[in-house]
């Protein structure tokens, strides 16, 4: 059956600097495309025992005759050792994008393959719908959307109960769903949403992981802040269905999590709360709470396992944290996880060191999610000073200058608040760190330094004199020029001289 | 970055906050040329901010990075049947088992032996073909529920829900899992019937075990005989030239030509190793299309054997 989520890379014969390029290369064209809003990936799901159990990755192209007997001998073959073999040679025949071609433009020949896929002979259903889910996760338009004929029965499927067939039915609709919104247009109205939140009650894994990433794609749509999330009056669409709350519940920290399908739902929830529909809604039902209690459990795993792939689930639950505080419903949050619980800041930072060795370009959304719970929040600020949290921030800032920019906005956010707070800013290493800064060039960074700056010499008394006494003004001086930076300057001239 | 070690022993700790330290706020802080405000910052979907992110998540969905969780090693089991009286499918992985037990055992109306892909159609199915209540309630109220989950809408006649469905819900018109009953249908009723015609051969109908016991049930051979007009003559596998499949054309329009082709209608599906033990089910073997009805039986092909438990065709 079909297991195993390893990528088309095989290792035999790709080296390790092969690989890197490759990744380097993938990466690229996935930034390009977010750049022009075409992000769109597709899964493939291959059981890669039986692959290489039928000889290896050899692909043949098939054409048009050979489909044809193919078709035959899976209809009409007599022994189904025989019909079952004719299906799974045009299987591996159509994964190569030719044979696609071929495929889809023979008449009948998805006529035939949903027949099949209908049929009660479970084996030949099971390989119809593997042929089906090549077909879906081609990158031709043409091809993907010749699978539309298909799409009632893959949903009908989802209410019955064999979970690899379920599975893979999910798969495929999850890659239909993102060729186009011609094809969602068709789902929508068909009942995905119904179809999928009674299909969330699985208890397998394996379907829960892909029900995820189909609704993951779903709520990836372009128009799913319109057509897709709103909390209708009936349960067609996303918030008016069971599906945040299952979706929450699934989130839910503990020895049940598991970590593939948490993966999933995760960003299915990042997409709902970003889309600002009815973030309201989510917070009655429990988020923030569920969401701080796995950012509290995740700190704890991150310490244990060197995990790979816990950032796939930091990222998500991050923003959806990071966005969520920002609704006015948040103030009023009660319950088990207040999220003016210290734990929090100890878990974000842990989750920052993590980010630090493992996945550097996360750690401007980590410090973002600070920024939102200390903003606002003198609790957080005094938090962060009484669990000795300025110097590790600090040590933050020779990262990257977005980081720099960040980690002073949050040491704003703290002297803001009053002498009170920058009395525990000011000894140690904030003087020197800032004057370091002050030598760097670029502007954001630079001008955060300065509103630190007055924050520093109007609250903290001494602070002037010191930062003198540090050469200050010249570090000061090299940016008199600078258009958005030139009255700031001037004025902390003034006031590091005068008082 | 080196964090205290506390900080851990914190995180395991207790939940709570600390008692905030006062604040006192000089309204010169933020003044021009000052702009700093503390404020929380929230991004929408598509911001730039999160594009790093963003890669990195479609980087996994195409596999190029770790895979999260491990797959776990499906098992292989010593041989076994399947114990459902009637089927002596064999299997050597549970999970085989399984779907070929929900595939044909599970969701089957006991009355008929028909096997639905969930509960919610069998349901339906019973409550429209074996209660005599519904038919009752049927005549003078909407009975026929929706297909499609979540949707409340009912019809009067099962046509009327198939037009909905096809209009409301862009369903197939030849949906294989929505069928009139047959007993109450009429003749004329046959042209929008969703079984057989323009469809691929293999399944007439398709997910639904047929067990009609020969001797029980006159009606199956007449279906058949109504089929025999509805042949779609071009369909042909195997015989002579290999074609596709094209669209149907009625054997009656046919009539007169004399026809070249044998056309196949709906596959005998069933476990092969069932053949071998006697069940009854009807192989409809290849017949012209163009032959009137009682020529049918005379002409060829119908290989009859007691049926057992769930068949299928």
């Amino acid at each position: 059956m079909w297991s195993g989520r390893r990528g088309l890379l095989r290792s035999s014969g790709c080296g390790v600097e092969e690989l890197r390029c490759r990744r380097r290369e993938r990466e690229a064209a996935l930034r390009k495309a977010r750049r022009e809003q075409q992000l769109v990936s597709k899964r493939l799901l291959r059981d890669e025992a039986t692959e290489e159990a039928e000889g290896g990755c050899v692909v043949v192209i098939l054409g048009e005759a050979e489909i044809q007997e193919f078709l035959r001998l899976a209809l009409r073959g007599t022994e189904e050792k025989e019909r079952e073999r004719a299906l799974v040679s045009l299987r591996r025949g159509l994964q190569h994008p030719e044979t696609q071609q071929t495929f889809i433009r023979l008449e009948g020949s998805i006529r035939t393959l949903v027949g099949l896929l209908t049929s009660n002979q479970a084996l030949l259903q099971l390989e119809a719908a593997r042929c089906l889910h090549e077909l879906s996760h081609s990158e031709q338009s043409a091809v993907a959307e010749a699978c539309l004929p298909a799409t009632s029965y893959l949903l009908t499927y989802l209410s019955g109960h064999s979970s690899d067939f379920i599975e893979l039915c999910l798969y495929t609709l999850g890659n239909l769903i993102v060729e186009s919104e011609a094809v969602r247009r068709q789902l929508l109205p068909q009942g995905i949403v119904p179809a999928l939140a009674a299909c969330i009650q699985s208890p397998h894994l394996t379907v829960l992981e892909a029900l995820g990433y189909a609704l993951s794609q779903l709520l990836q749509a372009k128009e799913a802040p319109e057509k897709i999330i709103p909390s209708a009056s009936t349960d067609s669409l996303v918030l008016g269905s069971t599906l945040p709350q299952h979706i929450l519940q699934l989130l839910q920290p503990g020895p049940k999590l598991n970590l593939g399908v948490a993966v999933e739902f995760a960003w299915c929830l990042h997409y709902i709360i970003c889309s600002q529909v009815n973030n309201a809604l989510l917070i009655t039902q429990g988020a923030l709470t569920t969401l701080g209690l796995l950012l509290l459990d995740l700190a704890a795993a991150v310490q244990r396992t060197e995990d790979a792939g816990l950032e796939l689930l930091v990222c998500p639950v991050v923003r959806c944290l990071s966005n969520l505080l920002t609704e006015a419903a948040a103030e009023t949050v009660g319950g088990p996880m207040q999220l003016r619980d210290e734990r929090v800041l100890a878990a974000l930072f842990i989750l920052l060191q993590f980010f630090l060795h493992k996945q550097p370009s996360l750690l401007p959304e980590g410090l973002w999610l600070l920024n939102n719970l200390t903003a606002n929040s003198p609790s957080f600020c005094t938090s962060l000073i009484s669990l000795d949290l300025i110097e590790p921030l600090l040590h933050l800032l020779s990262v990257s200058n977005v980081v720099s920019v960040l980690v002073l906005t949050v040491l704003c956010n703290v002297a803001e608040k009053g002498p009170a707070y920058c009395q525990h800013l000011w000894p140690g290493l904030l003087l020197p760190t800032l004057l370091d800064t002050l030598a760097l060039s670029d502007t954001e960074v630079v001008g955060q330094s300065l509103e630190l700056l007055q924050l520093l010499f109007l609250y903290q008394p001494g602070a002037a004199q010191a930062f003198l006494q540090q050469s200050g003004l010249q570090a000061l001086q090299r940016h008199e020029e600078v258009a958005q930076l030139q009255d700031r300057v001037h004025a902390l001239q003034q006031t590091a001289l005068h008082g | 970055m080196q964090l205290p070690p506390a900080l851990h022993a914190r995180l395991a700790g207790a939940p709570g906050a600390a008692a905030p330290l006062p604040v006192q706020r000089d309204s010169l802080a933020g003044n021009a040329p000052f702009r700093f405000a503390a404020r929380q910052v929230r991004f929408p979907r598509e911001h730039e901010f999160f594009e790093d992110g963003d890669v990195q998540r479609h980087l996994y969905l195409q596999d190029v990075i770790t895979q999260v969780a491990a797959e776990p090693e499906r098992p292989r089991v010593p041989e076994f049947t399947c114990q459902v009286a009637g089927c002596c499918q064999a299997f050597d992985a549970l999970e085989d088992y399984e779907h070929h037990y929900h595939t044909l055992h599970g969701n089957v109306c006991s009355s008929c032996k028909r096997a639905f892909p969930s509960g919610h159609l069998l349901d339906t199915h019973i409550q429209e073909w074996h209660d005599s209540l519904f038919q009752i309630l049927a005549e003078r109220q909407d009975m026929y529920q929706c297909l499609v989950e979540g949707c409340t809408e009912k019809f009067r006649t099962s046509r009327d829900r198939k037009e909905h469905l096809v209009t409301h819900h862009l369903y197939p018109a030849d949906f294989r899992f929505d069928k009139p009953r047959k007993g109450r249908r009429p003749a004329s009723q046959v042209s929008t019937e969703a079984i057989g015609e323009d469809r691929a051969p293999s399944e007439g109908d398709a997910m639904e075990v047929c067990s009609e016991q020969a001797e029980a049930h006159p009606e199956p051979p007449r279906e058949r005989r109504v089929y025999s007009h509805r042949i779609p003559s071009t369909v042909c596998f195997g015989q002579g030239a290999s074609r596709g499949f094209k669209s149907t054309k009625k054997a009656s329009a046919r009539d007169g030509g004399a026809r070249a082709v044998n056309s196949q209608l709906t596959e005998a599906v069933g476990d092969a190793r069932v053949r071998g033990r006697d069940p009854l089910w009807v192989t409809r073997a290849r017949r012209a299309a163009a032959t009137p009805h009682n020529a049918l039986w005379r002409h060829v092909g119908w290989h009859v054997y007691p049926i057992l438990g769930s068949c299928s065709f």
